[in-house]
């Protein structure tokens, strides 16, 4: 008897596996063989005129999240969709891959599979990118939003805090209670920089308005995040913007009647009468940079940190119907004012929420204060939580 | 803090509690019946995505919130067959269940992603109750599903504890082979509940991507069904604690924000998170010590499969 119980378990157990693999695999295997067809005609083709200019740089991606979040991941993937377009490569991504020694796996089949170049794009890959890149010294890493490099891998980021100053100065002009939400993600420097430089955008137009900040310490959780969202709208405020990857804000937004400012990419579509426009991830034209130069040689391992002025960042589309021409205006004549140099956002006069000027009149934050950020300016109305 | 605020909270409160209302009365109907499974967050991803999936094909969210109830149930057949008929253990199974539907889900879902749902099931003012003070705006203005758990939970403490059927159920996750001895068929029985137990699962993932959100996204439960796995265990499998349980959970998860956004940080929103599983791990210290009095606990054979032959 006991023989044919163990039997059993171990079909059980057997039958598991298989929906294990099956689970795991489901997203990315597909997307893989669909991109095996092209490089299957590809093989053929420089079989026959035996040219390696044809063949096509192979390059990997991997996401933190589903390329269908609608935020982070979905941005990150537009710019290797515009690398397709645009260039002869062909790229691989793995989606889901967890910030811990899952992504050095993913990133070490990456390599071992061909790819010459490795965009890993998620801040906790750092390490795993700094192993990996020792191992494949002919592979480039490239690595978003980190710190760390060598002579094969660089990272690579973007001022999201110049556009989301215009949708401040748009916040600012909009609202009527001058009250406005801020649906904060977790407690780093990004999202404080973040803050900050919406609500001098806000207080530049509108100095009496506040900023309120409720945390969700999350990045993915639509339910939660329309509730944070739901909670400012109660106290008050009928501008929300938000930090997360998902549109829940903008959907409790439109549920209450109030507006929206939504975040990485555009996010119209999920709340239509509410959001007002989004700050946005604009990778493509950067990525393809970093193509060409891998192909030709020409490389380099920089920390790129690119603003408005390198189309890395932007604002969204406006939704038509809730902004007026005047006002788009008025934010499109700032942003040629922060390309041009002519405008800094963390320029001074800046105080702190005691009132205590932090940086003086005629000063301006270093890139490193920026990047160390722990302190909200004048106008915030919340706790960064310790 | 006024009136308004506090009655904000407690109707969101309800709101965020139903999804693991739901989940949690689907978990306590399986372990009544002495299965545990520990898929609830795959079965509640699986009925989201095919809740929504349904609703934007037909236009009807109730016909979504079926396919939500057809599809959890589907899932946990898989989990029944696996530790019922081939007796495998139970915890392994329900995690392989909730990896499973994480991936299934993500992977049904691709088409939906982005989608607006041309109908959700939308907040209804129920006449006369809604205009009663404090509890008209708290328990009456709220959405269809909300109301159809406020007649379910009563209905089936009355099915658990009054009823032969809810005997027989409670029989089988106490002693499966005493119930076998006197006629109840165990292995059938508990096919069904732990099936019956997956469609709530199932309800409560729609009512995140029908309701609550509503839209659907990867992953989009977050978690809930293990709150839900732990609501269980807090509410001593007893459907009407659970009720309360769930509001509980859901307004720390309410409060936690609103009092952020009042500028009271008092309390650090970590400590909230956490709340939820301090009070689950207090209930079973206090259940452990009152189960030895045999007043109450885990039915008796929850977990174990029941072998016929082994006796």
């Amino acid at each position: 008897m006991k023989g044919k119980k163990k039997l059993l378990l171990l079909a059980g157990v057997l039958l598991l596996a298989v929906f294990l693999v099956a689970g795991c695999g489901g997203g990315s295997s597909d997307n893989q063989s669909a991109n095996k067809q092209p490089a299957e005609e590809n093989n053929a083709s420089t079989g026959e005129n035996n040219e390696a200019k044809d063949e096509p740089l192979k390059i990997g991606f991997i996401y933190i999240g589903p390329v269908g979040d609608a935020g982070w991941t979905y941005a990150q993937d537009l710019g290797r969709q515009y690398l397709e377009e645009n260039m002869n490569v062909e790229t691989t991504f793995i989606e889901n891959v967890p910030e811990n020694a899952d992504a050095e796996r993913a990133l070490t089949q990456l390599a071992e599979q061909g790819n010459k170049l490795i965009f890993a794009t998620s801040f906790g890959y750092m390490d795993y990118v700094q192993n990996v890149a020792k191992k494949y010294p002919d592979v480039v890493f490239m690595h978003c939003s980190g710190f760390k490099t060598q002579d094969n891998a660089g990272t690579y980021f973007g001022r999201m805090y110049q556009p989301r100053y215009l949708t401040g100065i748009l916040a600012g002009e909009m609202t009527e209670s001058n009250t406005i939400g801020y649906v904060a993600a977790h407690p780093i420097p990004e999202v404080i920089r973040g803050i900050n430089s919406f609500t001098l955008g806000v207080r530049a137009v509108n100095p009496d308005a506040i900023v309120k900040v409720v945390w969700t310490n999350t990045w993915y959780d639509p339910a939660t995040e329309k509730e944070a969202a739901k909670s400012l709208l109660e106290s008050g405020a009928d501008v929300i913007a938000q930090h997360q990857d998902t549109p829940g804000p903008q959907q409790a937004a439109q549920e209450a009647g109030a507006y929206a400012i939504g975040y990485n990419a555009d996010m119209r579509q999920f709340a239509p009468q509410a959001t007002l426009t989004s700050p946005i991830w604009n990778w493509g034209p950067y990525m393809l940079e970093v193509a060409q130069g891998v192909e030709d040689g020409t490389w380099k391992n920089d920390q790129y940190w690119g603003g408005l002025a390198d189309n890395v960042v932007d604002v969204g589309p406006f939704n038509e119907d809730l902004v007026s021409k005047e006002l788009q205006d008025e934010i499109m004549a700032k942003k040629q004012d922060i390309i041009d140099g002519k405008v800094t956002v963390f320029a001074g006069p800046i105080k702190d929420q005691s009132g205590t000027v932090k940086v003086a009149d005629g000063e301006v934050m270093s890139d490193g204060d920026l990047l160390s950020f722990d302190w909200f300016v004048e106008g915030v109305e919340g706790k960064i939580p310790q | 803090m006024t009136s308004d605020q506090i009655i904000a909270i407690l109707a969101a409160a309800i709101v965020a509690g139903t999804p693991l209302l739901y989940a949690a009365l689907g978990e306590i109907i399986t372990e009544r019946a002495g299965v545990i499974n520990l898929g609830v967050e795959g079965m509640m991803l699986v009925g989201a995505v095919s809740g929504f999936t349904v609703a934007v094909g037909t236009g009807n969210p109730w016909f979504g919130v079926m396919a939500a109830a057809a599809a959890g149930g589907a899932m946990a057949s898989i989990h029944a067959f696996l530790t019922i008929s081939l007796r495998a253990n139970q915890v392994v199974s329900g995690l392989a269940l909730t990896i499973f539907g994480t991936g299934l889900s993500g992977f049904l879902g691709k088409p939906m992603v982005g989608i607006v749902a041309p109908k959700t099931l939308a907040v209804i003012n129920v006449p006369a109750l809604s205009s009663i003070p404090w509890l008209g705006p708290i328990l009456f203005r709220q959405d269809a599903l909300v109301y159809l758990s406020y007649l379910i939970v009563p209905l089936l403490w009355c099915y658990f504890y009054r009823t032969r059927g809810g005997l027989n159920m409670r029989a089988i996750g106490e002693n499966p082979a005493a119930a076998d001895s006197v006629g109840i068929n165990v292995f059938f029985l508990r096919y069904v509940y732990t099936v019956v137990g997956g469609a709530f699962a199932g309800v409560g993932g729609a009512y995140l991507s029908l309701a609550y959100a509503p839209t659907w996204l990867e992953n989009m439960t977050a978690g809930r069904g293990w709150i839900a796995v732990a609501l269980v265990i807090f509410a001593m499998w007893d459907p009407v604690k659970a009720m309360l349980g769930s509001y509980l959970f859901g307004g720390i998860d309410a409060m936690g924000f609103r009092l952020q956004a009042m500028g009271i940080n008092v309390i650090s929103p970590f400590f909230l998170k956490m709340l939820p599983y301090i009070f689950t791990v207090i209930v079973l210290i206090i259940a452990t010590r009152k189960s030895l009095k045999k007043h109450i606990g885990a039915p008796g054979a929850l977990g174990l499969p029941y072998d016929r032959e082994e006796r």
